[in-house]
């Protein structure tokens, strides 16, 4: 279910996709894709499917579907509960209509899964202005999300999210693009995962500590800036630079850089690309507590412990259709599969799998691999 | 209230001033001058289905979100 909660970040953040083109509805494109997650015990396969297609000149409609098959047995799971599988169903729908330099843009989302309901409903708005140098986009997007519990039928919780966000995509030179977003976030409700527990120091016990439910407080405001840069170089390559700074009403605040290299070589594109993230933790995360409720709020999500992360990517690209005819009603098409490998080094949560005495357990550190093959077709 | 009308004062010319100089900003690339910028691999998301998949990825996996350019959806989970 933890997943689920990023709709509306994500649905946001389509639009801030689009603002790069303003004034020029989407390409028409259909999206076929096979991905594959697997890492720190986590399996997750997910067909995706994406199309998207223009009516008339000023319209433009854009439908996804995918299905995330969960196998879980995670250093969570495996220290506090038992393996499990699952599925999550999502689709969205949505529609961009251009006016002038003006694309005003609609997007509704729905996700499903057995402890978990989750809808989206988004706008924005992008116009392009000062000789299409500049485009201005302005979004907001709202969730109300139904939590669940798979072990108490009668456990039934609200989620809600709103979204606020702000972007600029500037053409500085007839090389170099850039673009600035920025992104407040604002939840309510239950954030808690219900199956999650935090540990205290219990000398009592044989382990030296025990478990009990964590929690986490009803709101969370969150503000991020991003700036992107992307050159083209004189031998038909593009280097782009990204910067993210983030901080919450958690006190988690983060730094995440990266910079990537593509090339094309006749029909091939390749892309290699490094991704840098750290981050602070939350002001209630301790990866073992004094006593039992021993604080007004707790946790020991490791996604909330001081972390550091690395990410490469190599990625290849091969069209098989295209020039000048195409072929039949489709323009262009290419297979593209690429590989990310991640590491993760958390600072203060530890590894309780290990089998190593309290209070001597190692740091966890994560390897995970994500591999995707797709097919696009543009037409 | 001499100040107050001052203070409008200002902010008319202030703005005035500013919306001038928008009117007088040429575009310093032409359209026929983009081409570089409309090239494929300039694409700030060129693959929205692989790019909504990592970014998914990664708050699920970080304490972050917001703040990106690019398409989302997908997966990652504990």
């Amino acid at each position: 279910m933890r997943f689920t909660r990023g709709i509306a970040v994500v649905v946001l953040a389509l639009f801030a996709g689009n603002a790069v083109h303003a004034g020029v509805l989407p390409e028409e494109r259909t999206d076929i894709a096979y991905q594959l997650y697997t890492g720190g015990g986590v399996d997750i396969n997910v067909p995706h499917v994406l199309v998207r297609k223009q009516a008339g000149s000023s319209l433009s409609f854009v439908g996804s579907y995918y299905i995330d098959m969960v196998s879980s047995a995670s250093i969570d799971v495996i220290t506090t509960a038992s393996p499990y599988t699952e599925e999550r169903k999502q689709w969205s729908l949505g529609m961009d209509y251009l006016r002038g330099n003006t694309i005003m843009t609609v997007n509704y989302t729905s996700t499903e899964e057995s402890d978990y309901d989750g809808s989206n409903v988004a706008f924005a708005v992008s116009q392009d202005m000062f000789g299409d140098l500049t485009t201005i986009s302005l979004s907001y997007s709202y969730s109300d999300d139904l939590v669940g519990n798979s072990s108490d039928p009668t456990f039934e919780e609200e989620l809600k999210r709103q979204q606020y966000g702000v972007g600029l995509t500037q053409i500085l030179s007839r090389n170099l693009i850039s673009s600035l977003n920025f992104t407040v976030i604002t939840d309510e409700g239950y954030l808690n995962n219900p199956y999650r527990s935090v540990r205290y120091a219990d000398p009592g016990t044989a382990l030296g500590y025990s478990y009990e439910s964590e929690l986490y407080p009803n709101t969370r405001t969150s503000s991020a800036l991003g700036i992107r840069m992307k050159y083209y170089l004189p031998w038909r390559a593009a280097v782009e630079g990204e910067y993210r700074f983030f901080t919450d009403t958690w006190d988690i605040d983060s730094n995440t850089a990266s910079l990537s290299y593509t090339q094309p070589f006749g029909p091939w594109t390749f892309t290699g690309k490094y991704r840098w993230h750290d981050q602070t933790g939350a002001s209630f995360f301790a990866d073992i507590f004094p006593r039992s409720e021993a604080t007004n709020f707790r946790g020991r999500d490791k996604e909330l412990s001081p972390l550091t992360s690395h990410t490469v990517r190599l990625k290849a690209a091969y069209e098989f259709i295209g020039g000048a005819d195409g072929w039949k009603f489709i323009e262009k098409a290419s297979i593209n599969a690429s590989v990310d490998l991640m590491h993760f080094d958390y600072h203060e949560f530890k590894d309780l799998s290990t089998g190593a005495p309290f209070p001597d357990e190692p740091l966890y550190e994560m390897d995970a691999v994500v591999f995707q093959l797709f097919f696009s077709f543009w037409y | 209230m001499r100040s107050k009308l001052f203070s409008r004062l200002l902010l008319s010319l202030l703005l005035m001033a500013g919306l001038s100089a928008c009117s007088g900003i040429e575009p310093w690339v032409k359209p026929y001058e983009r081409d570089r910028l409309a090239d494929p691999i300039m694409a700030f998301d060129p693959d929205p289905v692989s790019s909504s998949f990592m970014q998914h990825a990664y708050e699920s996996r970080e304490g972050a979100r917001g703040g990106e350019g690019a398409a989302g959806g997908g997966c990652g989970c504990n």
